[in-house]
């Protein structure tokens, strides 16, 4: 059993719309020195077997190719074997 | 014989049969397709609808791009098949590398709905022949993610190449950059639109008539080529 988490972000030098309206919130509820906000998605995939080799670079290209777009966002993959 | 004009319906369309409408109001037959089925029922253009297709899950178009009905698609697409993406639709597009860039939230994070002004800039795709380059139009635009955004280098090739199709007047209700309301591919016959011609197709529902060239156009080029 093996557990792919796949963080999305958009990249930097995109306008974050949504991001700015949770800025935009937690300082209208009070929260002082708020800079910026992102917001992205995660995914957490669980899998039976391992996560290596082939499996684990077409998890690499699903991630790139369906999980986000590369023309705005990048993303994080982290592989975790034996979850609790 | 008229010409024969596809329109695929995804889970979540809504203009299926709007643009259906608007293919026989132009002269054309219109036949419809399934995504999940990859016959493409020797149509000689597609359009792919507006709406919300898998419910915009993960992002817009990202999870139509993968139906099979789009396989068949792209392949004719790539091979010169005329294919209009209309709001939706051109989110389709880009998820599909069928067109560049990508499609996100409006920057007001409002849903838009409104009776939009164009102006045409490209009179030679295979959607547009049939206007000027330069007149203005007026056809509803209705969505919650139609910022276009590319990277400078791309926004350059397609201003360069006479690639936008339509720019926003008045006011640019979405972000988009440039205020980029159509693009096309390098070969002119993929075209995404954000606003709906459509629904601009009779003077009784809707605001002009100005979307019939849309329709038109195509019925044309396939009949010259």
């Amino acid at each position: 059993m093996a557990r792919v988490v796949v963080d999305v972000m958009l990249k930097p030098e995109i306008l974050d719309p949504q991001g700015r309206a949770v800025a935009g919130s937690l300082r209208r509820l009070g929260l002082t020195g708020v800079t910026d906000v992102r917001q992205g998605k995660q995914f957490i995939i669980d899998l039976d077997g391992v996560v290596e080799g082939a499996r684990l670079e077409l998890i690499e290209t699903l991630a790139s190719e369906l999980l986000s777009n590369p023309v705005i966002e990048d993303y994080k993959l982290q592989v975790i074997e034996d979850p609790a | 014989m008229s010409l024969r004009v596809g329109v695929v319906t995804f889970p979540g369309s809504l203009d299926d049969r709007d643009a259906a409408r608007a293919v026989r109001i132009a002269g054309g037959e219109a036949v419809s397709l399934w995504h999940g089925d990859d016959d493409l029922k020797k149509v000689d253009a597609v359009v792919l609808p507006g709406g919300f297709s898998y419910g915009d899950y993960l992002r817009c178009g990202a999870i139509a791009r993968f139906a099979p009905v789009m396989t068949s698609v792209v392949e004719r697409a790539n091979a010169g098949m005329p294919v209009l993406g209309i709001c939706n639709g051109f989110q389709i597009l880009c998820e599909s590398h069928l067109l560049p860039g990508v499609l996100t939230r409006n920057d007001s994070l409002h849903f838009m709905c409104r009776d939009q002004r164009l102006r045409i800039e490209n009179s030679v795709s295979s959607w547009t022949s049939d206007f000027v380059a330069g007149q203005e139009i007026v056809i509803p635009l209705k969505n919650g993610e139609g910022g276009y955004v590319a990277d400078e280098r791309t926004l350059d090739a397609l201003e360069a190449e006479g690639r936008v199709v339509a720019r926003y007047l008045e006011m640019n209700p979405n972000g988009s950059r440039r205020d980029i309301a159509g693009i096309c591919n390098e070969r002119g016959n993929v075209v995404g639109l954000m606003p709906h011609p459509e629904h601009a197709v009779e003077s009784l529902t809707g605001p002009t008539t100005d979307g019939i060239p849309f329709f038109t156009s195509v019925l044309k080029s396939l009949v010259s080529a």
